[in-house]
């Protein structure tokens, strides 16, 4: 009875807690940035195939997430993309630079426990499972395509 | 004119992450799973390219690019060496991408030090 009214006490407690994101601003803030950044991804991919034009638009798109995911990572690092994060929400998560924000946030948060494990084994906490679930399903979707 | 649309059509997937956030309290981790389903099931059923089309980096810089790079990468490689082209494919076309977020990842984690402690 008595752990019935704590485990209660905690719950409220925690609701009470919980950040409160107001639904109508964080979805405009997420549409905006989500927005700016793929805009920023396709002004990057038009200057790649304006300065090498002979550069084939596969290539040209694998140049450009790179380069994404190294401005991303690097914004991580200086500790400016968490800001970024705290006003877009959801327009920050979805771009492949939540991605490589995901990889490289827990990265340097668990620097402190060495490079095997805390660097090499934390950066998957997140990106690991993204992994998994993308090796498995298109496994699945060739293995499919095989026999239609 | 084409700005508009990759603006448009990027806000709004990022947008349908932040209403997942709000109604169902996920956690990044499943928001980006799930992104990537999405983008290997559009390519699957022959969708994503009529979007990625005019949608051009609207969809192709969310992570559903990167879902249908992946099933994109394993059918491609399954017509060109039937089942070996099934493991080998996927990871193939979005080698790129993992690699560069891993070694930029490993750089900057010994490079810089934890903010949110400070």
């Amino acid at each position: 009875m008595e752990e019935k009214k704590r485990n209660e006490a905690y719950n409220n407690y925690v609701k009470a807690k919980i950040p409160k994101t107001r639904p109508w601003p964080s979805l405009f803030n997420s549409f905006l940035v989500g927005g700016i950044i793929c805009t920023i991804g396709q002004g990057i991919n038009d200057l790649i195939m304006l300065w090498f034009p002979n550069l084939a638009e596969q290539t040209a798109w694998g140049y450009t997430l790179v380069i994404l995911v190294f401005i991303a990572s690097f914004l991580t690092g200086i500790g400016v993309y968490d800001k970024i994060g705290k006003f877009a929400g959801g327009g920050s998560i979805v771009p492949i630079t939540g991605f490589s924000n995901s990889i490289t946030s827990p990265a340097i948060e668990f620097k402190h426990e060495g490079i095997i494990y805390g660097i090499c084994v934390k950066m998957f906490t997140i990106a690991g499972p993204v992994i998994v679930a993308g090796i498995v399903s298109s496994i699945i979707v060739g293995l499919v395509y095989l026999f239609i | 004119m084409y700005y508009l649309w990759v603006f448009l059509i990027g806000g709004l997937v990022c947008m349908l992450g932040q209403v997942l956030i709000i109604y169902t309290n996920i956690t990044s981790a499943r928001i980006l799973v799930t992104f990537v389903l999405i983008g290997v099931l559009l390519e699957a059923f022959g969708i994503f390219d009529p979007i990625s089309e005019f949608a051009k980096a609207g969809i192709n810089v969310p992570i559903i690019g990167f879902g249908a790079s992946l099933a994109k990468g394993a059918i491609g490689a399954v017509r060109a060496r039937g089942i070996v082209g099934a493991f080998t494919g996927g990871l193939e076309a979005t080698a790129g991408g993992i690699a560069a977020a891993v070694l930029f990842a490993f750089i900057f984690a010994l490079i810089f030090k934890s903010k949110t402690k400070s």
